[in-house]
């Protein structure tokens, strides 16, 4: 076991999309005959930007055996092998990218009973994030409401890529109830594909989709800072799921710069860009997207600059780093107590309350 | 420096579509004047996220003879390319644009008139300036006929792609166009520009103007990831890109995204022999407009020297509002070296310049 690691707190852990006939008992009387009458106890609901196939999608030690189940798998993995003190779990259903909106709702509820019950109950390191129908915001909010009296949820969790950015008013009521319940807002990487990945359509590649999905993160932050979202709701905290980091520097100085020259178009950004962003915005670590040398990175973090973002992270069972090299080379040392630990305790609010 | 400057970004203008009638056929004239531009947007004359400043221009560019910024010559000579000691100017001809027509056979006309009004009112009168040949993409026959047409003509140094078109450029539909580029010893411009239906980003549209400016910057990502992923340097190892008007720092974080998710995933592009990274060094160029401005001056003298001063050229936009400056536009000391290669050496080997 690597003792650097040990009492860490992993802030993004996938939990494996259940089979649907796995959350039937989880449904409603109408759902459960409706998913059975219609067909679709077999139907897979996997997201097409995170398909567990392409070799990223599972380091190939962590593939599972025969018969091997997801919660024994991530404690031999990570929670054992690594000494975790708290992990974070996301279950990324495709539920979020249908277009009925109560079949979605009723899914995702389905899908964070079944966390609840099949995960957090079975090891008290995990705790979760709440999967929301984004398909309709009043509908989201319910969920958060439901969820929220559980406290080994933490997070509300969200796609990076919906129909309309995460700045717009139309989701400020979900802003609202995430920050009122201590709820930060995680956006993980992938979408919906409502539309193309790039300004300039679609890509041609597993590979290539995966590298521009970083750019939704860059959208995303640009649209919760112009609309106002962090004057709004000066408590709310946003967590970049798997979005890189290595970019940051660029999308900080660009931000500042162009606010000075139209921050008359949105009078409700008072400070300056970077700022805001390095107060309320957190970073899982994994994927580093590394430079080819360790003293480079150490330069991307000086330029960064704020010791507060960084949230360690393995990303399990993506295969971004090989045996234990969880941390890359060039992190500082002195940054490691808050990157492990002190970060994320900072974070989520909910994690001080039963942390080891 | 002994050597004046080379400004990779100058934006002629007109006064109205109208200058365009005399350098169109009868039959397309007609069809300026009786329909008009079909676009992928809800306003059919104006942008979708309105600008800051009347003409997008400097306060200080409006000619005395009442035309919009760009428009007189005379006045670019004297405000801009005398003022700034401006050697060379690489024209970046925006509107009308073209390549945004859902009509094809009027988005060429509109490419050839733009072209020939171009070379009429500012490369032949003016040798400082050099054209960009505008071209109709989403019809690729008609682009390479045009490209074609313009290099015999001459006085132009570049084909204009959009960075923003129907679809990324490395798909294959529009390799004809990049091959005949390279072909040439043309370099092609990617200048921001482009309305192709598409949201400004991944994560839908945007709100305010300021985002859009700023989704130049990830849009030009997207282009860069395109071109090389989708094994387009590798088939075209002659092809030249120029990155206008996108900034530049973020292409070493790019670069290092790329490698490694090459390094996991190289099984889906047999095509791709070397690391991602190796073609962006080899094949792409920037230019500096609007260039970062970190808040430790030294940051951008370290990223540059990571995306390699031999790949890096000056630019200013002019006549627009978020114009460069020569004397102030990188606010970290140069070496005379790299000042050499950035305002003058880097361009002139690029674009075959005295």
């Amino acid at each position: 076991m690597p003792t650097a690691l040990h009492g860490a707190i992993d802030c993004d852990v996938h939990i494996p999309p259940p089979p649907t006939a796995a959350l039937l008992p989880y449904l409603d009387a109408y759902w459960r005959e409706q998913f059975t009458i219609r067909g679709l106890v077999g139907a897979d609901f996997a997201l097409t930007t995170s398909a567990s196939r392409t070799p990223l999608a599972c380091r190939p030690d962590w593939r599972p055996g025969k018969g091997e189940s997801g919660l024994a798998l991530l404690q031999r993995h990570v929670l054992d092998h690594f000494g975790t003190g708290i992990a974070i779990g996301h279950c990324l259903h495709g539920a979020v990218a249908l277009h009925t909106e109560d079949m979605a709702a009723a899914l995702c509820r389905a899908v964070n009973d079944w966390v609840a019950a099949e995960w957090l109950s079975r090891d008290d390191r995990l705790r979760a994030s709440i999967l929301v129908p984004t398909q309709n915001v009043a509908l989201a909010v319910a969920e958060i409401e439901r969820c929220a009296a559980d406290r080994r949820f933490v997070q509300v969790l969200v796609l990076a890529m919906l129909d309309h950015p995460l700045g717009r008013r139309q989701w400020w009521p979900l802003h609202e109830a995430a920050a009122r319940h201590g709820l930060p807002l995680g956006i993980h990487a992938g979408g919906l594909n409502r539309h193309a990945t790039t300004p300039t359509g679609w890509p041609s590649t597993h590979l290539e989709d995966h590298v521009v999905g970083a750019q939704a993160f860059d959208a995303q932050l640009a649209s919760l800072l112009t609309e106002g979202v962090f004057t709004k709701f000066p408590d709310l905290r946003v967590v970049l799921l798997e979005s890189g980091f290595t970019w940051l520097p660029t999308f900080l100085w660009r931000m500042n710069k162009i606010w000075r020259g139209l921050r008359a178009e949105v009078p409700w950004v008072t400070r300056l860009p970077a700022d805001i962003l390095r107060q309320h915005v957190r970073i899982t670590l994994q994927p580093v997207d590394a430079p080819p040398r360790p003293e480079m990175l150490a330069a991307t973090l000086a330029q960064i600059d704020c010791d507060d973002m960084l949230l360690f992270s393995t990303d399990y069972p993506h295969w971004q780093f090989d045996a234990d090299a969880a941390l890359p080379e060039g992190l500082p040392e002195a940054l490691l107590p808050k990157l492990l630990r002190g970060n994320a305790l900072a974070t989520f609010p909910r994690l001080a309350e039963t942390a080891p | 420096m002994t050597r004046g400057i080379v400004d990779c970004d100058i934006h002629p203008n007109m006064a109205s579509d109208a200058e365009l009638l005399p350098f169109m056929p009868r039959r397309w004239a007609d069809h300026l004047r009786d329909y008009g531009p079909l676009n992928h947007q809800g306003l059919a004359f104006a942008l979708q996220h309105p600008r800051f400043n009347p003409g997008v221009a400097r306060a200080d560019s409006w000619p005395p003879n009442g035309g919009p910024p760009g428009s007189d010559l005379d006045f670019m000579r004297a405000h801009h390319l005398d003022a700034h000691n401006i050697d060379h100017g690489i024209l970046m001809s925006l509107r009308p644009a073209g390549c945004d027509e859902r009509n094809l056979d009027y988005g060429a006309a509109i490419c050839a008139a733009a072209n020939d009004w171009q070379h009429a009112r500012f490369v032949q009168p003016e040798p400082r300036l050099h054209g960009g040949i505008m071209i109709p993409q989403e019809d690729p026959d008609a682009a390479v006929a045009e490209i074609e047409r313009c290099v015999a003509k001459g006085g132009f140094v570049q084909v204009n792609f959009t960075p923003r078109a129907s679809e990324p450029p490395g798909r294959r539909r529009y390799r004809r166009i990049l091959e005949c580029a390279a072909h040439h010893g043309l370099p092609v411009g990617f200048h921001v520009s482009g309305v192709p239906g598409h949201p400004s980003t991944g994560a839908g549209h945007l709100t305010y103007y300021l985002q859009e400016h700023h989704s130049n910057m990830p849009g030009m990502q997207a282009v860069v990831a395109s071109l090389v992923l989708d094994g387009v340097f590798a088939a075209l190892p002659a092809l030249k890109v120029v990155l206008i008007e996108g900034g530049f720092t973020w292409a070493p974080a790019l670069c290092w995204r790329m490698d490694q998710a090459w390094r996991r995933m190289r099984g889906e592009v047999p095509a791709l022999t070397r690391p991602p990274s190796d073609y962006v060094r080899e094949h792409i160029w920037y230019t500096t407009q609007p260039i970062e401005e970190p808040d430790r001056a030294e940051d951008l003298a370290e990223i540059s020297g990571w995306v390699g001063w031999d790949r890096i050229m000056f630019s200013t936009d002019y006549p627009h509002w978020d114009f460069d400056d020569p004397r102030y536009a990188f606010r970290c000391p140069l070496t005379a070296a790299q000042r050499e290669l950035v305002f003058s050496a880097n361009a002139r080997a690029l674009y075959r310049l005295p």
